[in-house]
């Protein structure tokens, strides 16, 4: 397997990066008078796995879209690898390396698994335009193919993705992910309404990564986001307001108390 | 509209190769019934007469492949453009213009190598520029502001006297005399448009199993979605548009050629409406949808008339005939004609007798 066969935008602009993989100034999002993100201020090395933590509202996902661009921050900037694409739209922070996975998946259910993986390996390659057909010997094809053999949904490659279960949408959902050559990825609760089994499959995908890619990881399941972050995050009520070793964020009283107090614990 | 197009041709890109078999994969996959309308389509001037050929026929094809293009933007990139008979119209104007008309004071008599190409072209070009402006809005929006480029462009066409000859339009436009053949003659029209919807056809069936087509439709199912793919949802949307529009330019420029003249008239507001009835009542899933809804529209524009008159009713009360028939058709039927067919069909295999095949009433 492996995922770093694809040289292309993204590998190439490792050169040109510099210093981190992630780095964001100040940045503040609001919606109308409310405030989702409050000034955070945000540095993730690369290679560097993050895990982000706190109760829902606390901005996680909208620090995401932020992030990718779905959303324009009100203030501040965020650089990737160095380089500002604060103003960026989403598809030219995609090609240059970023990649992500929704909460709630967002696949195209109408097509099939492999034909999704496919859209994916084109979106970050050239001929995105192209009218010809792909065969299944073409480089883009493999690559699609090896990505879904990863995720273990080798079985089901022609299946449209409507059908799959819901465990199988979730694993397509990181394969979409992982296509291209991404280099920092940012992971929406993708354990939401994994059975244990799945859980622990998710895990061995997560960190057996390739070291140069980083990621941050949304996650409420403390027991795999502890297991797959090397640092975390706490956010609450739209600020960062502590980061650690997962070791010490598990003991850290203020955390306990306002986000493991919930009856989580 | 969250299904992509499976044309009962297997044809997927992912299914393996049959071993052992120079058939390349597309051509065997197409099924028989499909051979069979083919090959009638080929023989049909052995049977059918001049009027049919050139009128009935010439005439669906041309009227298909405008609402084919509709079909593309619409089936496949969920964008509902009105402005596709204009785009029509627009290359049927630059062929009387560039080429040779009645009109000999405007038209250019430009070879028809040139102004053919430059024609499809201008209203390429013409269809790009709607498309930027159209991909910005959603929905009954995008209808909107299709719609009011028609209107614009009607107006414009019967205003404007120093470029488009204003109300009067041209007349006199015929096609080349290309390898000496009369082109406008019933039997080699038959065939210049047949040739020209089946390669439409063609085209459209095979793009959208490619990359472009593929990614089309991720964009009208999650456009979203598809930025975080590293697609530019903007661009992609507005070449949709610029490739559908040379669809309805090649109709177009067939259609001054039918006519022999074109006026204002010819891409006017009810001509506009009529593309979309025939692309709806036909079906937008599916490329085949357009032709089928087209050669409803043309029968019952030819014939209503008649079977009004036989009925003891006004013959000019025809648009109530073909009125009723668009509101049946969605009223049972939101997929249009090949929607009933379908469901007639899965009727059909779930509740058939296995033994015989008959019955499809529980």
């Amino acid at each position: 397997m492996s995922l770093t066969a694809e040289r292309n935008v993204g590998e190439m602009l490792t050169a040109a990066g510099t210093g981190n993989a992630l780095e964001l100034r100040g940045v503040t999002r609001m919606f109308g008078a409310l405030a989702a993100l409050t000034d955070v201020t945000l540095t993730v090395k690369p290679g560097e796995r993050r895990g982000v933590l706190g109760s829902n509202g606390a901005g996680k996902t909208t620090l995401f879209n932020c992030v990718t661009g779905d959303f324009l921050p009100t203030s501040g900037t965020i650089r990737l690898f160095g380089e500002d694409v604060t103003s960026f739209p989403p598809h030219e922070r995609i090609r240059r390396g970023l990649r992500r996975t929704y909460q709630i998946s967002l696949l195209f259910g109408g097509l099939s698994v492999i034909d999704n993986v496919y859209l994916a390996c084109r979106g970050v390659s050239r001929g995105r335009f192209s009218m010809r057909r792909p065969r299944r010997s073409d480089a883009l094809m493999q690559s699609a193919t090896e990505l879904i053999d990863a995720v273990h949904l080798g079985d089901v490659a022609e299946t449209l993705v409507a059908e799959l279960s819901y465990g199988q949408q979730r694993q397509l959902e990181i394969a979409l992910a992982l296509a291209g050559a991404p280099r920092f990825i940012l992971f929406d609760e993708p354990a939401a309404g994994l059975s244990p089994t799945e859980r622990s499959d998710l895990v061995a995908i997560l960190t057996s990564l390739p070291r140069h890619i980083g990621y941050i990881i949304i996650e409420h399941d403390m027991d795999v986001a502890l297991r797959v972050a090397e640092t975390v995050s706490m956010m609450h009520n739209g600020r960062i307001f502590k980061e650690g070793l997962p070791s010490e964020i598990e003991n850290d009283p203020e955390v306990q108390e306002l986000y493991l107090g919930g009856g989580h614990g | 509209m969250a299904t992509v197009d499976q044309t009962g041709i297997p044809n997927r890109l992912t299914r393996p190769r049959q071993a052992a078999s120079d058939v390349p994969e597309w051509i065997s996959g197409i099924p028989v019934s499909w051979w069979v309308v083919g090959v009638a389509l080929l023989f049909m001037p052995v049977v059918a007469g001049n009027f049919v050929l050139f009128q009935i026929f010439g005439w669906a094809f041309i009227l298909g492949m405008i609402a084919l293009s509709l079909m593309f933007l619409g089936g496949y990139g969920g964008m509902v453009s009105l402005a596709q008979m204009s785009i029509a119209g627009l290359a049927g104007y630059m062929v009387a213009i560039l080429g040779p008309s009645g009109v000999q004071t405007i038209s250019l008599f430009w070879p028809w190598w040139l102004y053919i190409p430059v024609a499809i072209l201008i209203a390429a070009l013409f269809a790009t520029l709607i498309g930027a402006l159209a991909v910005r809005t959603e929905g009954i929006y995008t209808i909107m502001i299709t719609l009011a480029i028609a209107a614009a462009f009607f107006y414009f066409t019967r205003q404007n006297y120093t470029i488009f000859n204003g109300y009067t339009g041209f007349a006199n436009v015929v096609p080349p005399e290309l390898f000496g053949i009369n082109w406008r003659r019933p039997i080699p029209f038959y065939y210049l448009t047949l040739a020209c919807a089946a390669i439409s056809f063609a085209v459209v069936v095979y793009v959208s199993r490619s990359p472009f087509g593929l990614a089309l439709q991720g964009v009208r199912d999650n456009p979203r979605r598809m930025a975080a793919l590293g697609f530019n949802v903007f661009a992609h949307r507005v070449f949709a548009y610029t490739f559908a529009s040379i669809i309805a330019a090649v109709a177009g420029i067939l259609m001054v050629w039918q006519n022999a003249q074109i006026a204002p008239g010819t891409a006017g507001l009810p001509a506009v409406i009529d593309i979309l009835v025939i692309a709806i009542v036909g079906g937008l899933k599916r490329p085949i949808g357009p032709f089928i809804g087209a050669f409803i529209y043309v029968i019952l524009r030819t014939y209503a008339p008649d079977i009004l008159l036989a009925l003891n009713l006004p013959g000019d009360r025809f648009k109530l005939l073909i009125g009723l028939g668009f509101l049946a058709v969605v009223y049972w039927s939101p997929d249009g004609v090949l929607g009933l067919w379908e469901k007639w069909r899965s009727h059909r295999q779930t509740r058939g007798d296995p033994l015989t095949g008959q019955g499809g009433k529980s």
